[in-house]
């Protein structure tokens, strides 16, 4: 279970540029739940999910996740828990390293990196499995570099990467606003068949209104900062984008939402 | 003919001095490709290596143990400069220049406020010497320092392997995922500046040896060769040697072609005084080469862009 509570968060604090992103948000996720965040731009939507990841932390409030209080972690300890895919395909792989060497990588989340073997041919053998399952060819090419990949190729594998270890919340931010539409479809696609296999707790920001209204159980909306729109269940189930926008009185000029 | 036999008589004692700046290049091949920092500590502690290694020697210490503290005296430089870097925000460039200049007085007070420690090769037992260079035996500095470089190579492609060498490795190619995977990426960029550092005070430790004194100047434009070397190796040997051991290899060989495209300017009668000229020069080209191949000389894309337009008309 995750939960956020009176989380602040302002950036450029006592300039000019001064910027309150986040304003007194509260959250709480079930076990289980794929919840998809919508909103314009400077909603808040990324700035929640660093928050949570500890990109930069937080002005006030708490963060717990299963009992643990990530609050005051560094980035690279709550990692441990969080499974991640960026918007920029780039950002989620090494590009100069093999395709095997950065599942590899991936496979040693949380655990401690000593003086063993960086990759062992058990976990090859489990990699070419994963990697099947994405249907991409990509099992053929195990030691290729990361950065002959398409952007497509790279957001899949991104995302194996971040389920290699069952994490305890899944963060993905628009991953995949820089795809185009039949890719984006694709790893969708595939987002949903890990996130349905291990029964991931997952939070997806996406700027697309049907993607939010297609995948998970429960949408929310935010907007200057904070949670406007939390609908879930059977609602959401029978929610079209026509109702979105018209139950919620969008304001078209703040919402610059596709359909 | 006497310019080719000077030339001849010189060449062993360049791919000698090639072999040894190798080691060092291959540190600043860690902390430069590998974790992609420019770290200018190395103009430090390229004087400092040789500087514990001779007094302690001179003090009666064996030589591999002075050797040893070299190399331990190069990683504490490098654990400064990643601690100005990683704890306190300062930028890596920025952070080796400092230790840099701190290590000057430092190097000053190893070698007792003297700028000049000699080291007599007939009173000590050294590893290498530039008296042995001309000589067929184990004690042949080339010899040395082949195996060192090896054993250099094969110890760091075993490190780069372990799940600790692949962290640096990740930080060096992208420092948002290697966070996002749970490495501690300041730890590891200081880990790469000490390994880097203690390597390159282990090639001072040798050339000190070599030359039979330490100098407190040993270090200046250290970096500019080290770079020489990387840059070298990679621009000549970079389409054979892809594997990464064979990558160092390439950088210890691209030191022994730097000093030896010196050694020939130098025989067709430069000044040694201009040598820094010469070497800044040298580099120069050398880190152009890639930049003109890929603007000016797209030739066989070119042809092939060509032939395609033709066929179309």
């Amino acid at each position: 279970m995750l939960q956020l509570k009176g989380i602040y968060k302002t950036f450029n604090a006592g300039t000019v540029n001064e910027k309150r992103a986040i304003d007194n948000l509260n959250l709480t996720l079930e076990d289980g739940d794929f919840v998809t965040i919508i909103g314009g731009n400077g909603a808040g939507k990324s700035t929640t999910l660093n928050l949570i990841a500890g990109v930069y932390p937080v002005d006030a409030g708490m963060i717990h996740l299963n009992g643990y209080d990530l609050t005051n972690l560094p980035e690279h300890k709550r990692a441990r828990f969080l499974g991640r895919v960026f918007q920029d395909p780039m950002m989620g792989t090494a590009a100069t390293m093999g395709i095997e060497e950065n599942l590899a990588l991936a496979y040693r989340r949380g655990q401690k990196r000593g003086l063993g073997s960086g990759i062992t041919n058990e976990e090859r053998e489990l990699y070419r499995e994963k990697l099947a399952t994405l249907g991409l060819g990509l099992e053929n090419r195990m030691t290729s570099k990361v950065g002959l990949l398409s952007g497509g190729q790279r957001q899949a594998l991104t995302l194996l990467m971040a389920t290699l270890r069952k994490p305890d919340l899944l963060l993905l931010d628009e991953h995949t606003a820089a795809l185009d539409p039949k890719t984006a479809d694709k790893v969708l696609q595939i987002t949903e068949e890990i996130v349905a296999r291990d029964n991931l707790t997952t939070l997806m920001v996406t700027h697309n209104m049907k993607n939010a209204i297609q995948y998970g159980n429960r949408l929310i909306m935010m907007d200057a900062g904070r949670v406007v729109v939390d609908i879930r269940g059977e609602e959401k189930k029978n929610l079209t984008v026509r109702d979105l926008l018209e139950k919620f009185n969008i304001e078209s000029d703040r919402m610059l939402l596709s359909e | 003919m006497s310019f080719f036999s000077g030339l001849l008589s010189a060449l062993p004692g360049a791919v000698a001095q090639g072999l040894i700046w190798g080691l060092m290049a291959i540190g600043v091949f860690i902390t430069f490709k590998v974790l992609d920092l420019a770290d200018l500590t190395v103009d430090g502690t390229m004087a400092t290596g040789g500087a514990v290694c001779i007094v302690m020697m001179t003090h009666g210490a064996n030589v591999w143990v002075a050797m040893l503290c070299a190399f331990l005296a190069g990683m504490l430089a490098g654990l400064i400069t990643g601690i100005l870097h990683t704890c306190m925000g300062i930028p890596a460039i920025l952070a080796g220049i400092l230790t840099q200049l701190a290590l000057f007085s430092i190097n000053l007070r190893i070698m007792d406020k003297k700028a000049n420690v000699a080291i007599n090769p007939d009173n000590y037992k050294l590893l290498v010497s530039l008296r042995n260079v001309k000589k067929v035996t184990i004690e042949n500095p080339i010899f040395v320092a082949a195996v060192f470089t090896i054993v250099v190579i094969a110890l760091l492609y075993w490190f780069f392997g372990t799940a600790l060498g692949c962290s640096i490795r990740a930080t060096g190619a992208n420092p948002n995922m290697s966070r996002a995977q749970g490495i501690n990426v300041d730890f590891v960029k200081v880990l790469g500046l000490m390994l880097s550092n203690g390597l390159v005070a282990l090639a001072s430790a040798l050339y000190c040896q070599y030359q039979g004194f330490a100098d407190v100047n040993a270090g200046r434009g250290a970096i500019v060769i080290g770079l020489a070397a990387v840059i070298i190796g990679e621009v000549l040997f970079s389409r054979i040697f892809r594997n990464f051991a064979m990558r160092l290899l390439g950088v210890s060989l691209g030191a022994v072609v730097y000093y030896l495209v010196i050694q020939v300017v130098l025989n067709l009668g430069l000044n040694t005084n201009d040598l820094k000229l010469i070497s800044a020069f040298v580099v120069a080209i050398f880190l152009a080469v890639p930049y003109w191949k890929g603007k000016y000389f797209r030739g066989a894309a070119k042809s092939a862009a060509k032939t395609d337009a033709k066929e179309v008309k």
